[in-house]
């Protein structure tokens, strides 16, 4: 490279710089509206929520509620205190946990592994393999329902958090194994020999190499599984019952009903509590698409 | 992998201490419905005290959605499983299609409905929807008769505009013009398939009579579904579709009784659960709002929801099939819990002073309708026809009713659907 | 032995979750095969039939109107989403201040459940409630906005939630795999005098293949899937006018007592997958092998 005159490299900084405050803002207005689209729908809810019915039936969507009532977010997680009738999600929430978190941690380990096996560690067929992998990710859940049923009652896991966990975690291998086999064949083989070199074993390179630099897609994925299990409605109530049933249950027998009466605020209130703890895990573990993880490891 | 066969067998441990839960005695019973919330939970809770009452444990096993689409799933997954719930929310002709497949005998509750009598409780046509085995034995405890064909009206609307509530159908359609140069929304709707079904055989059975009802919706016969009648019965379809407002695709039932409510709309075509909207307004019904039934010539059309009980082991299961069988049909279960729903008892005997104009009208038309041969099944609501001929019915009906499609090619299609279906 | 074991060490790995696999995935397909052959009606039979429920299954007029429908709305769906989760994504790159924030917000659809959208959607764009009456309550009287309630439109609006929910998932996607990217390969170019753009059509993008085929693999898994939207948002309608094969299958198997026709709707399913999307992965990783 030439060694550039101060005075030029002086000017030409200038414009570059001007030229990138006016391409910031262009930035930030793009940014800006798209955020306007993402948000507008969280806004009605959030706003019809805190409305009256009577607000909800005479005005229109996007107008402020007249007076803050907080009665159908009280409603929706602790119900009305009614002998009858009474569907809230409180005692829901606990049942979900149970379920998603073992069935997040196990696919998201298998994932990994297997993810690390198919790119570091190259075998004959290891594509086909992959291919295999891959297919499960297309199958509707509504078409393998009935012998999935069959399986778990033989099984002896039919109407248990065991058996969810179960069906959680081989519905999700396919996509963990995605996951991490996409991001890990990105990551260079060089890293991986110079570990073998100094005498690493298959699963020291595992956990001491790639693990630590595996942060975001660690994110992705358990943002993924997280999401999917938690909102999973069909499973959920097809595979427990009753008391044992996930928050989604609840939430729907909350929400929809036959033939009564409906109360919309209630309904968003209900369907965004539901909602809080996947919406929880993105501002949390947003946090961890730091970048330069990798770079700084890779240089390392 | 170490890891995977701890988890493994951990969680085989784990369901094991789960299906364990003790077994009370005198009988337990997981029922599976879809009545979670408003008036028909309350009215399920008289049911779950009674039994309770008797010594028995409720398990509860609620899965709501689509009238019941989403309980049907998890149903089958459960049977599939090889472990059905003691009681399950089952109407109509699906009672006998479940016995068909093997699952419903050896019809345990029939020892109890004999000891009962119920055969003298209950009418004829209710009877025969309850029992399996060729019609022989009971599987099955009614607990309502919901009336399909009513008419819903705004009765301020109706007077500002000086119309009466239309004995006819012509007269319904110049009723519905004048409100609508008046700039009132005739019709209020939602379309759904369901709804758009509802309203069809409201239309079918006034405009067909009972007798072609019944051989068109209830025997399918071929050349009565393809028939000029059933063109006349699509043709009134398109003008109740004018009648309707742009929202309307989609729309859930009780905001369209919203708009009835609030006089936007004058009519809507639904079963008496619409009453439950009215009432929870404070609206009366003769002052406030019309219940009448849609004109016909006395016909009727009814909705029995019930509960099946399905072949079971185990004692305590068994002993509770029976019990709730009886609670079921408990001449007071059956007459508080009508109340709430806005339905009328299945029982015959149940005293009716202490439900509402709309209701007393239901059950003395219902007893006229099935001396005069008009007491029909609703096919919208599952009790007519098994699922395959409903479903290819209500598609060409709400294909119909949501696009241009001419009355003759609908009559056409109909004939193909059930054709096809059969 | 040792020796054995440790060159066998990655299979061994892989045995369990692929065993579960072989069975919760292949022997369940070869059952729904198997069923797609029978008579099933209420509940699954195993009498022979032939070929009767496949000639059903193609003379059925929903059928036709699902499976048109797939293919607008995986196009459209599959395209908008990867151009947008491109474009936030390098966007979101240039080390912005508000960058968690906005993330967040770009993210956080995709936190609620299908359900839960379709009903914020349903409202948002129903013309007497939302969009189109908040246009006309500012004095726009002459705005129309009825795509919900409009036959041949409505596969669109379940396009726009869809989109709405899925887009920011893929910006995270395309996020991680910048962040795996190595600085010095962008300084190296701008060294080299390359703009930012070419930089980032030329050597990043070509780099993001592996993203490339998740997001594809996501997406497409959605649009094959894709149930609860439809059901929350239009339910099919108006009439049946925004079927999906998910839909058609899961209202046959569950509430029209046709297990055997609803068997033959996922058997051509999985033959679609069978026969686009598992060439294209293929194709795919030979490319990626050749690119090491």
């Amino acid at each position: 490279m030439q060694v550039a005159d101060p005075k030029q490299l002086e000017a030409l900084e200038r414009s570059a710089s001007r030229k990138r405050t006016l391409y910031r803002w262009l930035l930030f207005l793009v940014l800006g509206l798209f955020a306007i689209y993402y948000l507008a729908p969280l806004y009605v809810m959030i706003v019809t929520s805190l409305k009256s019915m009577d607000e909800i039936r005479e005005g229109n969507l996007m107008t402020l509620p007249g007076e803050i009532m907080l009665d159908a977010w009280k409603t929706a997680w602790s119900g009305r205190g009614y002998a009858a009738g009474d569907v809230f999600l409180r005692p829901f929430f606990w049942n979900s946990l149970k379920m998603v978190v073992p069935a997040v941690a196990i696919s998201t380990f298998f994932g990994a592994l297997n993810g690390y096996a198919l790119t570091k560690w190259r075998f004959k067929g290891d594509n086909i393999l992959f291919l295999l992998f891959l297919f499960g990710c297309f199958i509707p859940y509504q078409a393998i329902l009935l012998p999935m049923a069959r399986t778990l009652g033989i099984l002896g896991l039919s109407n248990s958090i065991s058996g969810l966990v179960l069906v959680h975690t081989v519905y999700g291998l396919s996509f963990t194994t995605m996951f991490f086999r996409n991001y890990y064949i990105s990551i260079p083989d060089e890293m991986i020999k110079a570990a073998r070199i100094d005498g690493a074993g298959f699963f020291k390179i595992f956990f001491k190499v790639l693990l630590p630099i595996s942060a975001p897609i660690i994110v992705v994925t358990v943002i993924w599984q997280f999401t999917g299990i938690w909102n999973d409605f069909l499973f959920g109530s097809s595979f427990s019952f009753g008391e044992a049933a996930p928050i989604q249950v609840a939430l729907n027998n909350m929400v929809l009903t036959s033939t009564s009466v409906k109360e919309y605020n209630v309904d968003m209130a209900a369907a965004f509590i539901a909602g809080i703890p996947t919406l929880l895990v993105y501002v949390l573990a947003g946090k961890y698409f730091i970048r330069g993880l990798t770079a700084g490891s890779v240089k390392g | 992998m170490f890891k995977k066969v701890v988890t493994t067998t951990a969680g085989f441990i784990f369901a094991a201490g789960v299906s364990l839960s003790p077994a009370m005695a005198g009988g337990e019973a997981e029922v599976l419905h879809w009545w979670t919330s408003g008036g028909e939970a309350k009215a399920l809770k008289v049911l779950k005290d009674d039994f309770a009452k008797k010594g028995g444990t409720w398990k509860d096993m609620p899965v709501a959605g689509g009238g019941g689409d989403a309980a049907n799933v998890t149903l089958k997954a459960r049977i599939v499983a090889g472990d059905p719930p003691t009681a399950s929310q089952i109407k109509g002709p699906t009672i006998q299609e479940y016995d068909d497949e093997g699952v419903v005998a050896p019809y345990y509750i029939d020892e109890v409905a004999q000891a009962e009598n119920w055969d003298s409780l209950l009418s004829p046509q209710v009877a025969n929807h309850m029992k399996c085995d060729g019609f022989t034995k009971y599987c099955a405890a009614p607990v309502n008769i919901h009336r399909i064909d009513w008419f819903w009206a705004n009765k301020k609307v109706l007077d500002a505009n000086g119309l009466n509530m239309p004995t006819s159908w012509d007269e319904f359609n110049a009723a519905a013009s004048k409100l609508q140069a008046a700039g009132i929304i005739p019709f209020a709707h939602g379309g759904q398939p369901w709804q758009d079904a509802t309203v069809f055989e409201a239309v079918a059975l006034g405009i067909g009579g009972n007798d072609f009802y019944r051989k068109a919706i209830v025997e399918l016969d071929m050349d009565a579904l393809g028939s000029s009648t059933m063109v006349k019965i699509f043709d009134q379809m398109r003008k109740l579709q004018g009648f309707t407002d742009k929202g309307m695709p989609g729309r859930d039932w009780n905001v369209a009784t919203g708009m009835v409510m609030s006089g936007k709309a004058a009519f809507q075509i639904m079963g008496d659960w619409a009453k439950g909207e009215f009432s929870n307004a404070g609206l009366k019904p003769g002052i406030d709002f019309y219940c009448l039934p849609t004109p016909s010539n006395h016909g009727y059309l009814y909705n029995v929801d019930s509960f099946i009980f399905y072949g079971m082991k185990g004692k305590s299961k068994i002993a509770g099939q029976k019990m709730l069988a009886s609670s079921i049909m408990g001449k007071n279960f059956q007459k508080i819990f009508n109340i709430y729903k806005g339905s009328i008892p299945a029982r015959l005997d149940v005293p009716m002073d202490e439900f509402d104009m709309c209701a007393k009208g239901s059950a003395s038309d219902l007893k006229y309708s099935a001396m005069t041969g008009g007491l029909l099944p609703s096919f919208a609501h599952g009790m007519a026809l098994r699922n395959a001929q409903k479903g290819a019915i209500q598609d060409v009906i709400t294909e119909h009713f949501n696009s241009n499609m001419s009355s003759k090619e609908a009559a056409k299609r109909l004939v193909r659907a059930v054709q096809d279906s059969l | 032995m040792f020796y054995w074991l440790q060159k066998n060490l990655p299979k061994i790995v892989i045995a369990p979750s692929f065993a579960v696999i072989l069975w919760f995935v292949y022997g369940f397909i070869l059952w729904t095969v198997y069923v797609s052959f029978t008579n099933s009606k209420m509940l699954p039979r195993y009498d022979f039939a032939g070929f009767k429920q496949h000639i059903r299954l193609w003379s059925h007029f929903r059928w036709y109107t699902a499976v048109e429908n797939l293919l607008i709305f995986t196009v459209l769906f599959i395209g908008i989403c990867i151009v947008i989760g491109i474009i936030l994504s390098i966007l979101l790159d240039q080390k912005i201040r508000a960058e968690g924030f906005l993330r967040t917000v770009y993210l956080y659809p995709m936190a609620l459940s299908f359900i839960v959208t379709g009903t914020a959607w349903k409202w948002i764009l129903n013309p007497s409630m939302g969009i189109e009456k908040l246009f006309i309550d500012w004095g726009f009287t002459d705005f129309t906005f009825d795509w919900l309630v409009n036959r041949d439109m409505s596969i669109y609006t379940i396009v726009i939630a869809a989109v709405w929910q899925s887009s920011g998932f893929v910006m995270a996607l395309f996020l991680a795999g910048l962040r795996s990217i190595d600085d010095e390969i962008i300084k190296a170019a701008k060294i080299d005098g390359a703009g930012l753009y070419s930089i980032y059509i030329t050597i990043i993008l070509p780099m993001m293949r592996p993203v490339f085929m998740s997001s594809i693999v996501i997406l497409l898994h959605i649009s094959i899937k894709s149930y609860d939207l439809v059901i929350a948002l239009t339910a099919g309608g108006p009439g049946t006018s925004s079927d999906m094969p998910a839909v058609y299958m899961t209202q046959m198997a569950f509430h029209r007592s046709e297990i055997g026709l609803a068997s033959a709707s996922a058997v051509m399913m999985f033959l679609t997958v069978l026969a686009i999307v598992v060439p294209y992965l293929y194709s795919e990783l030979r490319r990626q092998d050749a690119g090491r």
